[in-house]
């Protein structure tokens, strides 16, 4: 895999991004998590995800002007969530919890701060925590003097107090009526640079001429500092109230006065403080400091609104049970629309982004279990997910680039498309393919190409379509049975793909170029990928153009239709088997729409290599409407009906069987009986329409196989050929063993890479099959 | 994994071959390149080994799994 392209598509998932509340506050206080935890009872959990960030939390539980309230989606239905008030509700309860573990480091640096505010104490906070020694220098003689001024009802002292006490504890010395001015001097700026390692100007936003001239400044009187980084003309010393770019105004007034930016402010600065005493870069990877927009895509639709809840005293805030009932209006944010809508994606636990990651680091993995293996192999590539995600992320895409590069490197599990590989094989064989244009004619104007499905599974409606079109087609209806190449494609097996495509191409030229009719969505899918030159169009939309057979309307309650997922973008064919519907007189239901159809589970080979994943799919499917289904594809069909749900084909309508039978509980064929049926469709062409002599094979022994039997093998994936090759090849050599138990004879054969086992009975002058089974690895006695 | 196979639990079954009940032995198993002994039940004349259903859809498959994953 392309490490570019996978980045690629990591970026596009954007379930990873913050949510609009974390992303707008300056320090990312993580809300949605802490509304999680309030709404299930736990405010110290929830005060811990504040505490980790917030530097001083009594005080800014109470004074911050939460930027986050104005972001929040859940405005969009019934009132942004109370944050600030949740979180003083966690303060309250939580605050005696509060531990801090400062750094210890080797040789602390020594730091000193002038300014008592806001962005000074989490400035000295950030750098206690790293290990620092900070000292912090004030001209009032209380700390946080413009605080003080708040309604006590507000801030409360006792608030101020508790996180004073924090910093001490940390290691913060503060020392009052210590007024620093410029120049030299016991408390001059200069002293102060010379005795610390750093220090940081933190006297509020403003004017402030008293540091001159140990530091430059400007007309404005304002302290000279590098945008972003806070650098003033003195080396050592730092600005803590900078701009962020060298695009905002200069000498204008900073944006108003906002306690959580001016803690952000504090923030940055230390940052700053930190990389110039490490000696790192002032000015790298600083991108995501301060509050942005969320790129979050969030389904807001789909929360019906809910009012906020108001406190029974206002002046109090919320008590417990108030809190946890408004931070249960957090929705939480979360995009996963995908993994909501596919069954595949809900099953691994997580949500693409994550999912790219781990097929990459599948995909690097040189020694070791490859862990994502049946991931990769499990989806049906139906591109469900990108019709549905914002930024339309296909994970079908990316498993397949998975699966062909693991094939490519020869890690593909060799059980996983083993199977359908092998169907391929015999539907591409000389056997099972016919290719011949209509009798009496030397060139086709049209070709009939069924698919391999609908030819195994009612090869009496491809007689009867072929026949219809000849019948309204005058420039000659040709017939090719043959395989598009769709399981090789899904299996990642580019080189097979290439096989049929130069072979489906040298059988067209040869009949002279015709148009192809495809019963199939997934051939026409495939034709249309691999045949750009080729003109091929639905059998629906040309029995649309051409016209129905006659025949009586319909009798049937409702259908709801389900449609291939192959033929998801394929708006007329989507419409002309509508038309088809309606004109044969069927009321028709939409399920999701087109657009939205899930995959049966055969697509991208799903049901083989990993049968769980594609039972879950068609089992949601099939509980979408109690309404019997009509379906238009032959395997999708199949598939709903060995699930049980009631699912008529299109075709049944548009070429009745006989009257009074009952097409949607027709059962599914099964495996076995769909390449018998291949074999036998051709025979009977070759038959009928060229007057050839041939007779159908006969089974080499006629094994009788019980209904039970046949469907645990139809599970196993053993075919009835398999079995009877098993047995024959038994009874001939005598290689057999005996349960003296159950009378039943055992015997084991080797086909290819299988060993297939029966325990069988002889019944009559024939054997009756009991068991099957099968396994790859080989075993043999040692001599 | 080698141990993960053994399914020594004697077998009833007989060879009809050579008319002798099966025996618990030593097998080699192999998949993709890699083989390991087992003990299996095994005619002692001809060397038929019996892989139970329960064995090749249990344990078996586990291991081929393993492998095939690595
Ligand atoms: S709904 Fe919850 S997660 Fe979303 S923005 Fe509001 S508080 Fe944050
Ligand atoms: S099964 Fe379909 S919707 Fe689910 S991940 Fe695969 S392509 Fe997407
Ligand atoms: S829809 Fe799925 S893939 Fe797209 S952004 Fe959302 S979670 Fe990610
Ligand atoms: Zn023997």
């Amino acid at each position: 895999m392309d490490g570019e392209q996978v980045k690629a598509w990591e970026a596009l998932c954007v379930e990873e991004q913050p949510p609009a509340c974390v992303a707008a506050c300056p320090l990312h206080v993580d809300f949605r998590g802490m509304a999680e935890k309030i709404a299930a009872g736990d405010f110290v959990g929830a005060f811990a995800l504040y505490a980790r960030v917030v530097p001083l939390p009594a005080i800014l539980a109470h004074v911050c002007d939460h930027p986050c309230e104005t972001a929040c989606r859940r405005a969009e239905a019934g009132g942004a969530l109370r944050i600030a008030a949740l979180e003083r509700a966690c303060v309250e309860e939580a605050y005696a919890v509060l531990k801090r573990a400062p750094q210890r480091l080797r040789r602390p640096k020594s730091v000193a701060i002038v300014g008592v505010g806001l962005a000074g104490l989490t400035a000295a906070h950030d750098l206690a925590m790293k290990g620092h020694a900070v000292t912090v220098f004030e001209a009032d003689a209380t700390a946080l003097e413009r605080l003080r001024h708040f309604d006590p009802a507000i801030l409360p002292p006792s608030a101020i107090e508790a996180d004073l006490g924090g910093l001490v504890s940390l290691g913060v010395e503060i020392r009052c009526r210590s007024r620093i001015v410029g120049g030299d001097g016991p408390l001059g700026l200069d002293r102060l640079a010379e005795n610390h390692d750093a220090v940081l100007l933190a006297p509020g936003r403003g004017r402030t001429p008293a540091f001159a001239p140990t530091v430059a400044l400007g007309p404005d009187g304002r302290v000279v500092a590098a945008a972003g980084s806070g650098a003033t003309s003195h080396p050592k010393i730092f600005a803590a109230h900078v701009r962020m770019s060298e695009a905002d105004p200069v000498g204008g007034d900073f944006a108003d006065y906002s306690p959580i930016g001016s803690a952000h402010d504090g923030r940055r600065a230390a940052n700053t403080i930190d990389r110039f005493l490490q000696g790192a870069s002032l000015t790298a990877a600083r991108g995501d400091e301060g509050g942005h927009a969320s790129c979050l895509y969030v389904e807001v639709s789909a929360h019906p609104p809910v009012a906020p809840i108001d406190p029974a005293d206002p002046a109090h805030g919320y008590d417990h049970a108030e809190a946890i009932a408004e931070a249960a209006r957090c929705f939480p944010c979360r995009c996963r629309e995908c993994v909501k809508a596919c069954e595949y994606l809900a099953r691994h636990g997580g949500y693409p982004k994550r999912y790219v990651r781990e097929i990459w680091n599948n995909d690097g993995i040189v020694m070791g279990n490859r862990k994502a293996n049946r991931m990769i192999d499990g989806c049906t590539l139906c591109g469900l997910c990108a019709e549905i995600c914002p930024n339309d992320l296909s994970m079908g895409e990316v498993c397949l680039d998975a699966r062909r590069s693991m094939v490519r490197r020869g890690k593909m599990p060799a059980s996983h498309h083993d199977f359908a590989l092998r169907e391929f094989a015999f539907y591409r064989s000389a056997e099972a393919t016919l290719a011949r244009n209509e009798p009496g004619f030397a060139a086709s104007e049209v070709v009939f190409f069924p698919g391999c499905q609908l030819a195994g599974s009612d090869p009496d409606a491809v007689v009867a379509i072929w026949s219809h079109l000849r019948a309204r087609i005058s420039g000659g209806v040709g017939l090719l049975l043959d395989c598009c190449g769709a399981p090789a494609h899904w299996a990642g097996r580019v080189d097979l793909v290439e096989e049929a495509r130069a072979a489906f191409e040298t059988e067209w030229r040869r009949m002279g170029r015709p148009a192809v009719v495809t019963a199939c969505a997934s051939c026409l899918k495939m034709l249309r990928e691999l045949h750009p030159d080729v003109p091929a169009e639905s059998l629906w939309t040309r029995l649309a153009a051409i016209g129905l057979p006659e025949a009586p309307p319909v009798v049937s309650p409702p259908l709801s239709i389900h449609d291939p997922c192959t033929a998801r973008h394929d708006h007329a064919t989507q419409a002309a088997v509508r038309a088809i519907a309606a004109a044969r007189g069927l009321e028709v239901r939409e399920l999701d729409g087109a657009d939205r159809t899930t995959c049966c589970g055969y697509g991208g080979l799903s049901v083989y290599a990993d049968p769980e994943t594609a039972d879950r799919i068609v089992e949601r499917r099939i509980g979408q409407s109690e309404d019997d289904y009509l379906a238009w594809c032959a395997m999708c069909r199949d598939t709903f009906a060995r699930h049980g749900k009631r699912t008529a084909h299109l075709l049944d309508f548009v070429f009745p069987k006989s009257d009074g039978d009952d097409p949607a509980g027709r059962p599914d064929p099964g495996l076995s009986a769909r390449r018998d049926a291949r074999l036998r469709l051709k025979a009977r062409l070759l038959r009928e329409a060229w007057g050839e002599t041939v007779s159908d094979d006969e089974p080499i022994m006629a094994i009788q196989v019980p209904e039970d039997v046949r469907l645990d093998m139809e599970r196993k994936l053993i075919l009835v050929e398999d079995v009877t090759r098993t047995i024959a090849e038994a009874e001939a050599s005598g290689r057999r063993l005996k349960d003296p138990a159950s009378g039943r004879l055992i015997a084991a054969h080797r086909a290819g890479e299988v060993t297939y086992w029966v325990a069988y009975e002889p019944e009559g002058d024939g054997f009756v099959l009991r068991r099957a089974w099968s396994h790859r690895m080989r075993v043999e006695a040692k001599p | 994994m080698i141990d993960a196979l053994g399914s020594a639990a004697s077998s009833s079954l007989i060879c009809l071959s050579c008319d002798a009940p099966l025996e618990p032995g030593k097998i080699e198993a192999s998949y993709l390149g890699q083989s390991f002994p087992v003990d299996l039940p095994r005619c002692p004349k001809c060397g038929f080994v019996y892989v139970s259903e329960e064995l090749a859809s249990g344990k078996m498959l586990k291991v081929e799994q393993a492998l095939e994953d690595k």
